[in-house]
């Protein structure tokens, strides 16, 4: 078995530069020659990886970005299979419209994080900025399935829109923290800002405690939910705090009925 | 082919292809499981006037159910899978859906050449009137059905399969109490097998019938050959010293696992012997012309991989 591609980045870039043209997908049966001369969209112009990076390894199934930066974008964009792991940070559309495979960060990214996402299993081991699983700008739906697990914090608007899937986050949100969701699970460890679950259509959030809720999001009492142990022992294999979650007794507070109501906040105890 | 005293006639079983379906069927307890379970799988001991032949397989520990609650696995078996899926999901509505504390789901994995998924709690959503939340996770669709005990949860599928219905003994003794002796301690041995139910009411049934009848309506009617008191008047298959015989049907999954409930059966009997009343095993078949398995005494018996501890 040949050694995992390994992409250095070796200049700071002054503008953002788009690497959704490296993916395991897109660089199989590729020799490292041709990796090296793909050209990738960098501002207005363009940049040859082998000027972007230093090339080691040549198995692009375990890609590796080493001393990345945050203006690097797309990264994992559409991938289907594979895995890639960026040490340092990463710009913004982590993992967009990803459809398998394994994508780990270590280090923050920026916004728009999971935008799309739909299988696979995206891993940010920092923080993550605003619109995290989120509906990019003109587009209806946010992620629509897989799992995103995020170690830090995340910004406002995590799981803006979200249509499906699971998004873990063992840090903080900022405000808006599923708004208009329309499907799909979310879990926050720490605290989320104002106004969580603001336009929510269904989905579920879990929280550990009860953040200030806006008028539209009705208090449905404490109970027991059978579906909560089953969903707490999916996530057995997960990496991250989310994997010993147990319990199945939970506050619930349905809403928004300013829209359809059919989601609902629970606040685990 | 004589086991203790017991005569093991040189016949078969004639069984059938049929399409079986496995649930998994949790409670608070297994005292309330089994009441899911019992109220789904009654009136379901024949596909000739009940639509499925149904039973429970098996109870399952809390560690190796879904939800870690004690629970029961239960059976269906039907002639078509159109049948199968209908009364499936109307058993589950009056049943489980009813049942406190009671949760399904799926028994059979997977969706291949073999397994097709039909709906275990899909149509069971709108019970919940625009309420109903359904949740994906682990691969599989959930449904979360608003209750007044609380929430019923269910998986959306489950996993339907070829199956394999009417293997079948013929127990035949000396008197009925102890020919219902016999079948009691064969049930109790066959029921430690997996992946088989015996559909009658305790697993046996005392009125074994032939094809064919004398009133038009009728396409079957009672096995006069095996009727003790119409010895005398009938083609007997009965020496003058049978005084009552009772057959045990089995549904399985697999012709395997009605091989090894047959042959656990009949140890079972033959374990009481002569002495206790029983002279002859024998079997039911339509001469080979209507089934598409045939399961011979003689080679079960003499088969040692049938008999083991059960898994």
């Amino acid at each position: 078995m040949s050694a995992a591609l390994t992409l250095t980045l070796k200049m700071v870039p002054v503008q953002r530069i788009d690497l959704s043209a490296l993916t395991p997908d897109t660089l199989a049966n590729k020799t490292v020659t041709e990796i090296a001369a793909i050209q990738l969209p960098y501002g207005k112009k363009q940049i040859a990886v082998a000027d972007t990076f230093n090339l080691s390894g040549s198995d692009p199934s375990r890609l590796t970005i080493r001393n990345s930066h945050a203006k690097l974008d797309h990264i994992g964009a559409r991938m289907q299979s594979g895995s890639i792991t960026v040490e340092g940070d990463a710009g913004s559309y982590l993992g967009f419209q990803m459809r398998g495979g394994q994508l780990t960060v270590k280090g923050n990214v920026d916004a728009y994080a999971a935008s799309g996402l739909a299988g696979g299993l995206l891993h940010i081991q920092g923080n993550a900025g605003d619109f995290l699983a989120a509906a990019i700008v003109g587009d209806k739906k946010g992620m629509q399935g897989g799992t995103v697990i995020v170690t830090g914090n995340a910004g406002a608007r995590a799981g803006d829109q979200m249509r499906r899937g699971i998004l873990l986050i063992e840090g903080n949100t900022g405000d808006y923290c599923a708004s208009r969701m329309l499907a799909g699970t979310i879990g926050v460890l720490g605290r989320v800002g104002k106004y969580a679950g603001y336009g929510m259509r269904r989905g579920t959030l879990l929280l550990h405690s009860t953040p200030e809720l806006h008028a539209t999001l009705r208090d449905c009492g404490t109970h027991n939910l059978p579906f909560l142990r089953l969903m707490f022992k999916s996530f057995g294999q997960l990496p991250g705090r989310f994997a010993t979650l147990n319990g199945s007794r939970a506050h619930r507070y349905a809403g928004d009925i300013a829209n359809d109501g059919k989601g609902e906040i629970l606040i685990l105890e | 082919m004589i086991i203790n005293g017991v005569q093991i006639d040189d016949t078969f079983a004639e069984a059938f292809n049929m399409r079986a379906t496995r649930v998994i069927i949790t409670a608070q307890n297994l005292c309330w499981a089994h009441h899911a379970a019992s109220a789904m799988t009654g009136f379901a001991t024949s596909v000739i006037g009940c639509g499925v032949e149904a039973g429970i397989e098996r109870e399952i520990s809390p560690e190796h159910t879904p939800d870690g609650r004690p629970g029961v696995s239960v059976l269906l078996f039907a002639m078509g899978s159109a049948v199968l899926m209908k009364q499936l999901e109307t058993r589950m509505g009056q049943c489980v859906l009813t049942c406190p504390t009671a949760a399904a789901f799926s028994g059979i994995e997977g969706s291949s050449d073999t397994v097709t998924r039909i709906g275990l709690g899909r149509n069971l959503r709108f019970f919940g009137d625009g309420f109903q939340i359904s949740k994906q996770f682990g691969g599989k669709r959930y449904w979360r059905v608003p209750v007044m005990d609380g929430e019923f949860l269910t998986e959306e599928t489950t996993g339907m399969v070829r199956a394999i219905g009417g293997g079948n003994f013929l127990v035949l003794a000396i008197s009925q109490p102890q020919a219902l002796a016999a079948c009691e301690a064969a049930i109790e041995a066959m029921r430690k097998v997996p992946s088989v139910i015996m559909p009658f009411p305790g697993g046996v049934v005392r009125s074994g019938s032939k094809v064919g009848s004398r009133y038009k309506s009728m396409f079957a009617s009672t096995n006069d050959a095996f009727c003790p008191t119409l010895k005398g008047l009938t083609r007997t298959e009965l020496s003058a010293d049978i005084e009552s015989v009772m057959e045990i049907v089995i549904d399985g999954l697999t012709e395997v696992a009605i091989r090894k409930a047959t042959y656990a059966g009949i140890a079972a009997v033959c374990a009481l012997g002569a002495q206790n009343g029983i002279k002859r095993i024998s079997a039911g078949n339509y001469g080979g012309k209507l089934g598409q398995f045939q399961m011979h005494l003689h080679d079960i018996m003499t088969d040692a991989s049938l008999k083991e501890d059960n898994a």
